[in-house]
């Protein structure tokens, strides 16, 4: 599937916000958070993505300071942020199950935030409205805040939640799979959305998700945890490119694996030789490739020696299901990329354009 | 919880799509309509109206002069007052001290928590007269409560405040029992927003948590009300039963039945009738307030 990156919000030059240091926390015996260090720029967009357990939610509720860590340092403007208590702490959080009250109306959750504020501190009523007002037309619900939230649909709610975070105006945006719960086509709309928002309010954010491709295509950089390790942090063509290990790889997209070796700066994977990749182990190796990054030759041409066994079309891309020294791959290519006469029986090479090697 | 708005209510679409079957029935796609109406009918009939149609129809054997000199008889009208009043009062206690025995069941692991949750329900389980029995010894002046109370001048037991330590031992169990659930069910992360939204834990508690709570809280005080007017055997033994003073309406009709005064039994009777079902219909419009808020 095509991915898309957005330009990084220059994030070297501008300050550091988040400092995380040696964070870890266990649960009984099971560690959710080991030794975690992380930083994060103004205004940056930073995901943390992996899959379910591998502690992504727990390091963003320990930011919210809903988690105390067993170790470690959090500090945010300098300030060391494991000593405020949650309410000073001036987080906007999100839930994924949008945790809206839901005997108060729409301006009512929104005001929540402020209207709890210590009496010399909470703003007229006049001010309340006003802020309301510009917080719905931001979120782009204008004319339902006299709705209850159980009234409004998945994507509104999230919505609310989020102008109702905004408005406290917090100095960090936590956002918890925010659109985990909503469907395909609403979460590719609110995605975008919820860049530019960020883009406009300037807040460093922090956004935990599971879906890669949510990751790549909103953040500024990407953290990608695993067992509650950090493995790899890097700008999302950065990671994608250069995957750090096989778990990132695979976690990434679709990958294909085959076995080789490394010799003397070659690589060897079944019958097909070449240069090895910079960089790459000596010895046995398993390498990776993209189904859809990969050159198609005639039998006598370079590459790995297949056999197409079955073509399926699925809208403008093909699936190829090829065997190669034994092992059934699935490839992927668009239309005009396709060698010509390709059906089931045909003899052809294949090429991995860009493979990374691991060692085995 | 669904993720879709709710349609609003079209009600000329069920209408203008097929013919209506009849002027009062929704078509249902649903086999049986008839004979469970039947049955639900045929039920309530036998079980409830019959009975209070019976109740309703004796008094007036008195003529109305006479159900209106039954009833504002002051002996009557004392025991009405009591009853109700102190049920009231017992209710409005057990709404504070069940939300505080519901919330300690509920929020906190604790050892023995098992058993201080099966101990809630003992008031149901006690047949009511042994309850009774075992309060007025307690509370009796020379029982180990009662003394201590009558040390600092406070008369428990034969009086007022007997009859209302009784109501509050049989109520309890509806409050807590009613709010159990809803408190087991409250979403954390509601209240966690809260938190990080910079609301204390008095704000939470009184704007977040309380209003869910609220409906459940109504409802199992309506049923300690319900259950504290109607009331028998626990309060007989600890209430003294003097007229005029101590002598609850329950047990003036049972007095009245016992003098072969059907009819004045039967007026006191339909008094009290009439007063719970008020009770109970405003407590129920204000419930359905509080849920069309939340739900609607």
């Amino acid at each position: 599937m095509p991915v898309t990156f957005p330009q990084a919000a220059n994030a070297e030059s501008s300050a550091l916000a988040l400092d995380i240091r040696g964070v870890s926390k266990a649960y009984g015996r099971f560690p959710a958070l080991k030794d975690v260090s992380l930083q994060a720029h103004d205004k940056e967009f930073l995901a943390l993505l992996g899959p379910s357990g591998s502690g992504k939610t727990t390091l963003l509720r320990v930011l919210a300071g809903l988690e105390t860590p067993d170790a470690g340092e959090v500090r945010f403007g300098g300030e060391d942020f494991l000593s405020l208590p949650v309410r000073r702490r001036r987080v906007g959080m999100v839930f994924q199950h949008y945790a809206l009250f839901r005997h108060m109306t729409v301006a009512q959750n929104i005001a929540f935030g402020l209207t709890v504020r210590p009496r010399a501190e909470r703003p007229a009523r006049e001010a309340v409205k006003a802020r309301v007002a510009e917080l719905l037309s931001l979120v782009q619900l204008e004319g339902l805040e006299k709705r209850f939230p159980a009234q409004l649909s998945g994507g509104q709610r999230q919505r609310v939640a989020l102008a109702r975070a905004l408005a406290i105006e917090p100095r960090m945006l936590l956002l918890d799979e925010p659109f985990g719960a909503l469907d395909a086509q609403v979460r590719r709309e609110l995605r975008r959305w919820l860049r530019e928002l960020h883009d406009r309010a300037g807040v460093t954010t922090v956004f935990v998700t599971h879906d890669q491709e949510e990751a790549l295509d909103l953040a500024d950089r990407v953290a990608i945890l695993k067992d509650g390790e950090l493995i790899q942090l890097g700008k999302p063509k950065d990671v994608y490119e250069a995957p750090a290990d096989p778990f990132v790889y695979d976690f990434l997209g679709a990958a294909c694996r085959m076995p080789g070796r490394v010799e003397g700066g070659r690589l060897t994977v079944a019958d097909w030789e070449s240069a090895a990749p910079k960089g790459a182990p000596e010895g046995s190796v398993e390498v990776f490739f993209r189904p859809d990054e990969v050159a198609f030759a005639p039998p006598d041409g370079a590459g790995l020696g297949a056999v197409v066994r079955a073509i399926a079309q699925r809208g403008p891309d093909v699936r190829i299901e090829c065997v190669i020294d034994g092992q059934t791959v699935e490839l992927e290519a668009h239309g005009p990329a396709l060698p010509p006469g390709v059906a089931p029986g045909l003899a052809l090479r294949i090429r991995p354009l860009r493979p990374r090697v691991y060692a085995s | 919880m669904t993720d879709q708005a709710i349609p609003r209510l079209d009600p000329t679409r069920g209408a203008a799509a097929r013919p209506r079957l009849s002027a009062w029935r929704e078509p249902s796609i649903l086999p049986g309509f008839g004979l469970s109406l039947g049955v639900t009918l045929a039920y309530l009939g036998v079980i409830v109206v019959l009975p209070l149609t019976a109740l309703a129809i004796r008094p007036w054997e008195l003529g109305l002069a006479g159900v209106w000199h039954a009833l504002i008889d002051p002996r009557v009208a004392a025991a009405l007052k009591l009853s109700f009043g102190l049920s009231a009062l017992a209710a409005l206690l057990s709404a504070p001290l069940g939300l505080l025995i519901a919330w300690t069941l509920t929020r906190y692991a604790f050892p023995g928590r098992r058993i201080l949750d099966a101990l809630v329900d003992l008031p149901f389980a006690l047949p009511t007269a042994v309850a009774g029995i075992a309060l007025t010894a307690i509370y009796a002046p020379n029982g180990p409560l009662g003394a201590i109370a009558a040390k600092f001048g406070i008369k428990t037991a034969y009086s007022p405040l007997g009859i209302f330590i009784a109501l509050v031992f049989i109520g309890l169990p509806f409050v807590v029992r009613s709010l159990q659930p809803v408190l087991q069910d409250l979403d954390n992360e509601v209240e966690e927003a809260a938190q990080t939204l910079g609301a204390t834990a008095i704000q939470r508690a009184v704007f977040v948590i309380l209003p869910g709570l609220l409906p459940a809280l109504i409802s199992g005080v309506s049923l300690a009300f319900a259950r504290a007017v109607g009331e028998y055997g626990s309060v007989v033994f600890i209430a003294g039963n003097l007229p005029m003073k101590t002598e609850i309406a329950p047990l003036l009709i049972v007095i009245k039945l016992e003098q072969y005064d059907y009819a004045g039994a039967a007026a006191v009777g339909l008094a009290m009738v009439a007063i719970s079902f008020g009770v109970l219909v405003v407590i129920n419009a204000a419930q359905t307030w509080l849920a069309k808020r939340g739900r609607a």
